[in-house]
């Protein structure tokens, strides 16, 4: 396990910044919920948020898809760039964003629907496939990717909510990776989910960095330390220390990040 | 395939079209239904409202002896053999006399003349005769009451054109009238008597009012109220509080949410086959017509009566029953105090539901024509044992007559139901505002 | 009835003077310390009152069942059973006041019962439904021929006798008219669901979910007078004229209008709590993956809701088969099976209103004929509504 993480880490340096957030705020009414974060995601690398209850970890990672924008009272401002465009600006559309940049949440929530139908319903809205056989190689891909088809291709047609937990999870996982998007956030994707199938999840999202920039919230540090190359701790809204995980686990600059790290805050 | 995010695809475009769309079908929605309140209400208010004002003749009537009071002694016993027939020929002089003292000249005979003013009017007079005999031998201004072509003439409901067609009034009828009018004789004024006076014949639209209709369901919501109330705070406090969780109460609770859904009508075949043909009560009177809607109303208070009592929570019951208050006193003491203002809001829009049900009405023969006030009590009768009428029901029994007049006359009653209603709502939005808590 | 309202207010006054006589007797049992006492001169009061008035009151309503029943009136005999009850109960009472007499308890027990009696009253006016109705229909079937009433396709009541009463003519009107209604009523009532809860600013919202509340407020005879003077001659002389597809202001039209109307408020809110119903994070889900909101709504809300608005609909349309003052202002007294919305028809509730308020004679099949189509118009409601209900209940246990 250490071993794995270290060369996963010298791996990662060489990334390209896939996310630029320069100077962002949040606003709740009259709470100020984030306040001015400045932050630089790699791309092909997991970045971990991670932070006590309220420190406004999840509201900063719903802004890199504007999930915000469903929440009349929230109001964002400052700048948050992928691949240098800006995602607030005007003529983005976040129907095409959130195509882009997909999500996982803390419950996992297949819709009322087949396995099947749950897997293909972005690639359809989106439509990214031509005709039914497309559509098939799609949902397979993603089961594959996901590490659910071995459990779930003898019965694609039952219902998603009739699955456990865990592959409830994944199959939300590889629902979100059929739209084929470059950024893959995960709001506490384990919080829900026994410790057999949360190691299962975060196996996958150690592949999934192959072909994604994966932002994680989470409540777990040993998580965080697990499956990340890079964490952000925030505490009371703001981004207290930024940098590679094993840095912020075994040498913290700020004191705050040391409390929280060692336990005295949380 | 690197896409721009800044640039929206062929495929987003007609998404967002499809969204925006979308969207407009509900707003249409939204506009549609409001539209329909809105030109219901005007409707209804633009039939109705001339309803509350009335045309009246202003006539110094010479109430001759000879006429009213044959045998001379002022005895009003005596004088009540004169019927409300033997003061038209009165009131059709007076009316010629005063066109002659305004100078105005007509092709029209005195009986026509005479028939400008109500048949109504008639009674009116001969009342006060009656109440008054030291008025005989004088002349008397009085306020009558103009005949119905007359009114709906300055209500815009009659035209010259329309009168020229109509065996009950002419275009010269009209003209004098509004000559009358110019000279100060013919006024419109508020119209108290629609809100007091009893229903009149199909002949005299305008003396009809709401006198009996308004008392008749007064007594109903007493009824109701006096009966629908603790009996369904009862049920509701053993249905919640009290009930074994076993088949029975599952039952009961199935039955009242199937009551609520109930047809109303069925309710009055209920009321008509016990009330009436079993238990041999009055037909039409107010009890009956209470008892039906007291359970029809009562899956409702139910209903809310558990929400509210449901609302208070259980670290209540729990403090109560901690310093050895019983089961009972916790529920008594504690419980329904604070459960009052949920269970009085779910009582008047029960009420309200009640006032405003026609159709089982009709079953227990409360569509009779009814000219006398019911008392509240009787020997004979009983208690609200004396046949009348409701609000409802009267608007539907003026819709069935073929003068226009009532038309204006049944919108008016139902500007009046619903300014009862409005009330009552408002009263319970009121103390739910005020008096309502958050756990 | 009449002779027993004496006996009954003197067991009144004995009740009131029981509690006051009950009172001071355990004042005085207690000697003046009402700390020796096992339960309150309160609760002492209670019981004696509440033993006094409860059995004679069920007695009298047991007598004047009993008195309908075999047809007499109470006598006597009645007046002094009730008198002795009430006496005896409070004379037991009384004497049994002692220090450590449980009265709270036996007050309880008296209170519990008549919690139960009020819970009853709604079983009571079930089985009264059924009784009243079930009894007069098997008169109607005695002098009527039930196939010809379920099958006839012809209804042409005579008062010298030799009807035809045939219920489905009726039944179809019944059905037509209630078809245009919800053919109203769900669309618009199910978008402006859709619209409040999912896209309106809190502004048009504190607007319009009043608006539609009063429209859920308003009586249904208003409806009725809008359909007869307001409606009905404008769908008369805008279409039915013009189009030659009759001259009749009371139409199946004007009628499934207005009751759609009528029926937007209640099919709006049902749904309102049944999309409100469905998880936020399925909603979550749904724009996650970059749907738009009414991708959302019609792929994901409204399957996830299905159930819900199928019970609701179905409870809307049991509200429109038993609807009366619309269809007997707004849709005609003639019986018809006719394609043409145009024309006037009858339901099953007008026929049930003109029937039983004529001045036919009661026990004719022409007056019997009413609880007869009263049954079956129960029959439909009630099976629909237990349906409807269960499959709601089912939905909502599904997100609980």
């Amino acid at each position: 396990m250490e071993d794995m993480v270290h060369v996963d880490r010298a791996m990662s340096t060489e990334q390209d910044i896939k996310i630029s957030a320069k100077g962002v705020q949040v606003h709740y009414a009259d709470t100020h919920a984030i306040r001015d974060v400045d932050v630089d995601i790699d791309d092909k690398t997991v970045t971990a948020f991670i932070g006590p209850s309220g420190c406004g970890k999840s509201t900063f990672l719903r802004c890199i898809n504007r999930m915000n924008d469903t929440i009349d009272i929230a109001r964002v401002t400052g700048d948050i760039r992928i691949d240098g465009e800006d995602i607030y600006d005007p003529k983005v559309d976040p129907v095409q964003l959130r195509a882009k940049v997909g999500m996982v949440f803390q419950k996992p929530n297949p819709f009322p629907k087949s396995i099947y139908d749950n897997v293909a319903y972005g690639p359809k809205i989106h439509g990214l496939a031509r005709n039914k056989a497309d559509l098939d190689e799609i949902v397979e891909k993603s089961l594959r990717k996901a590490a659910l088809w071995d459990e779930a291709k003898d019965r694609l047609t039952a219902p998603g909510t009739g699955l456990s937990g865990g592959q409830q999870q994944r199959l939300c996982i590889a629902r979100a990776i059929a739209t084929a998007p470059e950024v893959l956030l995960m709001d506490e994707p384990c919080s829900a989910l026994d410790p057999i199938a949360t190691a299962q999840v975060e196996e996958l999202i150690d592949e999934l960095r192959r072909s994604f920039s994966v932002v994680i919230v989470t409540h777990s540090m040993q998580q965080a330390a697990r499956v990340s190359q890079k964490t952000a701790f925030f505490h009371l809204g703001n981004l207290v220390e930024y940098d590679d995980t094993d840095k912020i686990f075994t040498n913290p600059q700020d004191p705050r990040t040391e409390s929280y790290i060692s336990g005295r805050i949380g | 395939m690197k896409t721009s995010l800044l640039a929206s695809d062929a495929r987003t475009k007609k998404r967002n079209a499809a969204e925006a769309r979308f969207k407009a079908y509900g707003l249409s929605a939204i506009v549609v239904a409001m539209l329909a309140l809105a030109i219901l209400l005007t409707s209804v208010l633009t039939n109705g409202l001339s309803s509350f004002q009335q045309t009246f003749i202003a006539l110094p009537v010479e109430l001759s002896a000879e006429r009213v009071d044959k045998q001379g002694n002022r005895d009003p016993a005596e004088m009540a053999k004169t019927t409300t027939i033997g003061y038209a020929p009165l009131l059709r002089d007076a009316i010629v006399a005063e066109v002659e003292r305004q100078g105005l000249t007509t092709e029209m005979s005195d009986k026509d003349l005479g028939d400008m003013i109500s048949k109504e009017a008639a009674a009116t007079v001969r009342n006060r005769v009656l109440a008054n005999p030291d008025l005989v031998g004088e002349t008397v201004t009085f306020d009558l009451l103009a005949a119905g072509r007359i009114d709906g003439y300055f209500k815009g409901r009659v035209t010259l054109e329309s009168a020229a067609l109509d065996g009950n009034t002419s275009p010269e009828a009209l003209m004098i009238a509004q000559e009358l009018a110019d000279a100060g004789v013919i006024e419109t004024k508020f119209n108290w008597n629609f809100f007091t006076a009893p229903d009149a014949s199909v002949q005299r639209p305008e003396a009809a009012g709401l006198g009996v209709a308004i008392l008749g369901s007064l007594y109903m919501m007493l009824v109701v109220l006096f009966l629908a109330l603790p009996i369904g705070v009862a049920s509701s406090i053993y249905l919640e509080e009290f009930a074994p969780k076993n088949r029975i109460t599952d039952i009961i609770e199935v039955n009242i949410s199937n009551l609520a859904a109930v047809p109303s009508i069925v309710y009055g075949i209920l009321g008509l086959a016990i009330f009436i043909n079993f238990m041999e009560f009055n037909q039409s009177s107010p009890l009956v017509g209470g008892l039906v809607l007291t359970l029809m109303t009562l899956p409702t208070i139910i209903i809310s009566t558990r929400a509210a009592l449901k609302s208070v929570p259980p670290s209540i019951r729990d403090a109560a029953l901690g310093v050895g208050a019983s089961k009972m006193q916790s529920v008594f003491h504690h419980v329904l105090p604070l459960a009052a203002p949920g269970i009085l809001t779910g009582t008047i829009i029960g009420l309200a539901q009640a006032l405003g049900e026609t159709a089982p009405l009709l079953l227990i023969g409360m569509v009779a024509f009814v000219r006398e006030y019911p008392a509240a009590y009787t020997p004979e009768a009983g208690l609200f044992g004396e046949a009348s009428t409701a609000l409802p029901v009267q608007v539907f029994n003026w819709t069935q007559r073929s003068d226009p007049a009532f038309v204006e006359r049944a919108s008016g009653a139902i500007i009046t139901l619903l300014v009862f209603l409005l009330i009552m709502n408002a009263v319970a939005i009121y103390l739910r505002r005020r008096f309502e808590r958050r756990w | 009835m009449q002779s027993l309202t004496t006996p009954l207010l003197l067991i009144f006054a004995l009740a009131v003077i029981g509690y006051f006589l009950a009172k001071s007797r355990a004042l005085h049992v207690a000697g003046g310390d009402i700390r020796t006492l096992v339960s309150l001169p309160n609760q002492h009061a209670l019981n004696t009152a509440l033993s006094t008035i409860v059995p004679p009151a069920a007695a009298v309503l047991l007598f004047a069942l009993y008195a309908r029943l075999t047809g007499g009136e109470p006598n006597w005999f009645f007046s002094l059973v009730i008198l002795g009850l009430g006496v005896t109960g409070c004379a037991l009472s009384l004497i049994g006041i002692k220090t450590d007499s449980r009265a709270r308890t036996y007050a309880e027990r008296w209170i519990l019962g008549l919690l139960i009696f009020a819970s009853s009253i709604a079983i009571l006016t079930t089985i009264g439904i059924v009784f009243s109705m079930l009894f007069e229909t098997f008169n109607f079937f005695g002098q009527y021929d039930w196939r010809d009433f379920f099958f006839s396709l012809s209804w042409s009541p005579n008062f010298r006798g030799n009807s035809d009463l045939g219920i489905i003519p009726l039944l179809w009107g019944t059905l037509y008219v209630s078809f245009i209604a919800l053919l109203f009523a769900v669309p618009i009532g199910l978008f402006a669901a859709i619209y409040l809860s999912e896209y309106a600013g809190p502004r048009l919202r504190s607007i319009a979910k009043p608006a539609i509340e009063v429209l859920a407020g308003i009586p249904t005879i208003v409806y009725g007078l809008f359909a007869l003077i307001t409606v009905g001659p404008l769908l008369r002389d805008v279409f039915a004229e013009p189009m030659g597809l009759g001259q009749s202001a009371s139409s199946v039209m004007t009628a499934g209008l207005v009751m759609g109307i009528m029926l937007i408020p209640f099919v709006s809110s049902l749904s309102d709590d049944i999309i409100n119903a469905v998880p936020q994070a399925m909603r979550d889900g749904s724009l996650g993956l970059g749907a738009t909101p009414s991708e959302t709504i019609r792929q994901v809300v409204i399957p996830a809701a299905l159930p819900g608005i199928v019970g609701a609909v179905l409870l809307a349309a049991s509200r429109a088969i038993g609807e009366t003052m619309i269809v007997v202002l707004g849709a005609g007294a003639a019986a018809r099976l006719s394609l043409n919305p145009f024309e006037a028809m009858t339901t099953v509730t007008v026929k049930i209103v003109s029937q039983l308020t004529g001045d036919t004679d009661f026990a004719s099949p022409e007056t019997l004929v009413a609880f007869a189509l009263g049954l079956t118009l129960f029959v439909i409601t009630l099976g629909l509504n237990v349906f409807a209900l269960y499959i709601v209940r089912k939905y909502r246990e599904q997100y609980e």
